[in-house]
């Protein structure tokens, strides 16, 4: 039964006609989401004590280099299924991810930069956590470009699944960076496991603005996803069916 | 849940850190925007091109059927 699903997950059809009526809920529930943490953070919630009122970026700092990680994984994840199970569907998936990590993680460190001015006194430090998001960010571009350099699809796809699989080991750098090198940069006040040091009215927005991004990048990953399918299948009857009907 | 300022004004300008925040804000919401627009317009084109595509198709197999009867004639 299991395996079933599985197999018709990779059908890409199957995936396109079942995630179209996903897309308006998931994007009407992120955005109300993110606008109702974002009102909460800026308005409602408390000013930091030591940073004051520059510590509200750490509603949309935290969400966008969360998710700049957990995007890593879904795209290496994706590679490798690809790779081991030898399904078109993953490798869409990956391709699909790597622009959208990329932009993530690039509004984390710019967030974060503008964040540092008024706290740290300066824009830009070559820590342990700038320096391994720096590298994720190079990591993304990279899987980017590969995309379009070769003109081979399949020969595309594998170099940029072993890629994505080799820069995992980013991740666990990234994130006990704070821990390992301690600089400027806190370490991490939200924790999954142990107390976290972060206020509840702070962080009951924080973890709306997280779960309110998880939802965006669901969303964001599917319609790109689609267009992927759409672009490579495009000699199918259905894709052909589908164009005609507009 | 309190509102945090004495006003709309301190509200901005957030004791300073306004252009901070606010910047930011405004940068991750563009951000945003382009992820969510961008595959929408990218499907559109999509399809616009396939349309091109198909009509070209077409009128290439009249225009040879046409050319291939009067050769026959």
């Amino acid at each position: 039964m299991a395996w079933q699903w599985f197999h018709r997950l990779g059908s890409p059809k199957w995936f396109y006609e079942k995630t179209g009526p996903w897309l308006p809920w998931l994007g009407f529930i992120s955005i109300a989401l993110i606008l109702i943490g974002s009102t909460w953070g800026l308005a409602f919630g408390p000013s930091e004590a030591k940073q004051g009122n520059s510590a509200r970026i750490i509603y949309i700092h935290v969400p966008t280099a969360v998710l700049s990680m957990a995007g890593y994984y879904v795209m290496a994840i994706a590679g490798a299924i690809g790779l081991i199970w030898r399904m078109k569907l993953s490798f869409m998936v990956m391709k699909a991810a790597a622009p959208i990590g990329a932009i993530l993680t690039f509004l984390a460190l710019f967030t974060g930069a503008v964040w540092g001015k008024p706290t740290w006194g300066t824009w830009w430090v070559w820590d342990g956590r700038i320096t391994s998001m720096v590298v994720l960010f190079l990591l993304y571009l990279g899987i980017v470009a590969l995309q379009e350099a070769y003109q081979n699809q399949d020969t595309a796809d594998k170099i940029c699944a072993v890629l994505a699989l080799v820069g995992m080991v980013n991740i666990p750098i990234i994130y006990k960076s704070v821990d390992w090198w301690y600089t400027l940069h806190q370490p991490a006040s939200l924790k999954l496991t142990g107390k976290s040091s972060i206020d509840p009215s702070m962080a009951y927005p924080l973890l709306l603005m997280i779960l309110a991004f998880y939802i965006f990048y669901t969303w964001v990953l599917l319609m790109r996803t689609r267009v992927e399918i759409l672009k490579r299948e495009q000699k199918t009857t259905w894709v052909k069916d589908l164009v005609a009907r507009g | 849940m309190k509102f945090q300022f004495a006003d709309f004004s301190s509200f901005l300008w957030m004791n300073g850190h306004g252009p901070f925040v606010w910047g930011c804000y405004l940068v991750v919401f563009i951000g945003l925007a382009f992820l969510a627009l961008e595959p929408r317009f990218q499907r559109q084109r999509f399809i616009k091109q396939q349309k091109n595509l198909a009509r070209r198709n077409v009128s290439q197999a009249v225009s040879e059927q046409a050319s291939g009867s009067s050769e026959g004639a």
